[in-house]
């Protein structure tokens, strides 16, 4: 079973958020980068069918060469190897082509993406690479096995979840739930030292359509300061609830 | 050329936020001289959509659609909108219709921007307001295809009403025995739960609670005020609460009118998973908290002598109104 992990370079959920050049681009300044939460969990997943299946995990990512420690470090994790595709993932529709390039001529059985990045929150590549190849999807995954070719899913639904069958080749969107948080691996010594010298492979983009761009950024207006409300007065804030903000 | 919108529903009946994308759609609509037409799927009376600004129903009606399958869904909407010539295809954030509106954009080839609010900055060039850094940000997307598929961020517009006369018309797509190769075998629903995606009021508890054991109060208070619960990434990761609950930015994001934190401090990626909700109201001990800081109320105290005042308050206040 061979499957593809497609890793998105990420700023930490800490990150304060920044934009320069006249609000046209991200403030990369003091920003820590990590592997997308929501593909770290599908890489985990991919993990454990490596070590329980015998699959081999390629990840992927498109970005510039300032990406290539967020592979290394999926590739500390466990990943076999990586592929960057050298280009500036500015469009859902841009990198699920790329990627989808990348799948074809892989073979890959399996392609976990997370169901969204937490800089762009476009949330469509996954979708978008099942547009493009027609396979199989699965989207807000929390659960997946493999038997042979068989696949069974879960899927978030809203209030509750659902549980889905289907065969490979198979895509999905990953988020929390397909592994637990405690599930997540550190990268020990040894995985650190063996992620230095496995392939990672760089890919020209090949020529693909570039549907919507990000014109500028805007942060969020400041906002009014609170207003207290005594712990004697909760009256108050019941009022305040009912004829103010009009919400109960 | 029309717009199209898919209005949602769930046993016949419409979503709320049919009637949302169909108040959003209206007033795109009238900024490109256009109108507004919804497809349904198996949906029951359509007559109530005329009230938001439908002008024309597309009703599909197919017992082979009766469970949700995102790729046979995005084909109903994509053979809906090249029927109707849809320049502009508006979508919802439900689950569900996040997971078909990317196979409806490739179908379309068409761009996409999802978690839109507010109206289009521009419609030539087509540039919308979009949420991005989980909240943190906004960006202006522009959209440079002929065909445009917007995902509408939830809770974003809100529900207005605008009657029109509408014209109804069923609607046979070709249904492909291959849009079912992903097959529903089961369907678990939190019953007697409200959830955090449909509520408009979400009571969430965080560490300060001390203990799984002391959310019984905020259940209680939930019920009262009809709202789901929820809770923060540590309780979640204690395990004293399901996974579904954790908010945030790596849990789910809430867009409520009312999000009540009770025992949180408000964590960034905490605030950066709640900020789209309209009213926050925090309730902790520690007035240094940072949730303070992006609260619109705020009581200090300790939450087990507040939260069971709050509920006696709230239970009178209920009866009266």
């Amino acid at each position: 079973m061979k499957i593809l992990v497609c890793i998105s370079h990420v700023p930490d959920t800490t990150s304060k958020i920044n934009f320069v050049n006249g609000d046209s681009e991200f403030d990369t300044n003091g920003v820590q980068y990590v592997i997308n939460p929501n593909d770290e969990f599908g890489l985990t997943r991919a993990i454990w069918f490596q070590e329980q299946q015998g699959a081999t995990v390629t990840v992927v990512n498109v970005g510039g060469p300032e990406t290539e420690p967020t592979l290394r470090k999926a590739l500390a994790i466990g990943a076999n190897e990586a592929i960057r595709i050298n280009a500036n993932p500015t469009d859902g529709f841009f990198v699920a082509q790329q990627l989808a390039e990348v799948i074809k001529s892989g073979g890959y059985d399996v392609v976990i993406a997370g169901k969204e990045s937490l800089d762009y929150n476009g949330g469509m590549v996954p979708g978008m690479m099942a547009g493009i190849l027609g396979y199989n999807f699965v989207n807000s995954c929390v659960g997946l096995t493999i038997d042979g070719t068989n696949v069974t899913a879960n899927r978030e639904i809203d209030g509750g979840k659902e549980t889905l069958s289907t065969t490979l080749p198979i895509i999905i969107g990953s988020q929390k739930g397909l592994v637990e948080e405690k599930d997540l691996r550190i990268p020990n010594m040894r995985g650190i030292m063996t992620a230095r010298t496995k392939v990672l492979t760089i890919l020209e983009p090949i020529a693909a359509n570039v549907n919507t761009k990000a014109v500028k950024f805007e942060k969020p207006a400041p906002k009014s300061a609170v207003q207290l409300v005594s712990a004697d007065n909760l009256d108050e804030l019941i009022n305040l609830l009912h004829n103010e903000a009009k919400v109960i | 050329m029309s717009l199209l919108i898919y209005a949602e529903s769930a046993e016949g009946k419409f979503k709320k936020v049919a009637f949302e994308l169909a108040s959003y759609a209206k007033k795109v609509a009238e900024s490109l001289g256009t109108t507004v037409t919804a497809v349904t799927i198996n949906a029951g009376d359509v007559s109530e959509l005329a009230k938001y600004g439908v002008d024309k129903v597309l009703k599909v009606k197919n017992e082979a659609l009766s469970g949700f399958s995102a790729k046979a869904y995005a084909d109903v909407i994509k053979q809906a909108a090249q029927k109707e010539g849809a320049k502009v295809v508006v979508l919802s954030s439900t689950t569900d219709s996040i997971y078909l509106s990317s196979l409806v954009a490739v179908g379309l080839d068409a761009g996409f921007a999802s978690n839109v609010v507010g109206l289009p900055v521009s419609t030539n060039p087509f540039q919308v307001k979009r949420t991005a850094f989980s909240n943190k940000a906004f960006t202006i997307t522009e959209i440079t295809t002929n065909v445009k598929v917007l995902g509408l961020a939830k809770n974003s517009y809100g529900i207005i009403e605008n009657n029109v006369s509408i014209a109804e018309e069923d609607f046979n797509p070709t249904i492909d025995a291959a849009d079912f190769s992903v097959k529903v075998t089961a369907v678990e629903k939190s019953s007697g739960k409200i959830a955090i995606a449909d509520a408009d009021i979400v009571v969430s508890g965080g560490r300060g609670l001390k203990g799984p054991e002391n959310w019984g109060m905020i259940e209680e208070l939930a019920s009262v005020l009809g709202a789901a619960t929820a809770c923060s990434k540590p309780v979640s990761d204690l395990g004293w609460r399901p996974h579904a609950e954790h908010v945030g930015q790596t849990g789910k994001p809430v867009a409520t009118n009312l999000y009540i934190a009770i025992g949180i401090s408000g964590a960034i990626q905490h605030i950066a998973g709640i900020n789209s909700s309209k009213v926050k109201v925090v309730i902790n001990n520690d007035p240094e908290a940072p949730f303070f800081k992006v609260a619109d109320y705020g009581v200090v105290g300790d939450a087990f002598e507040i939260v069971p005042q709050l509920i006696e308050k709230l239970k009178a206040f209920k009866a009266q109104h």
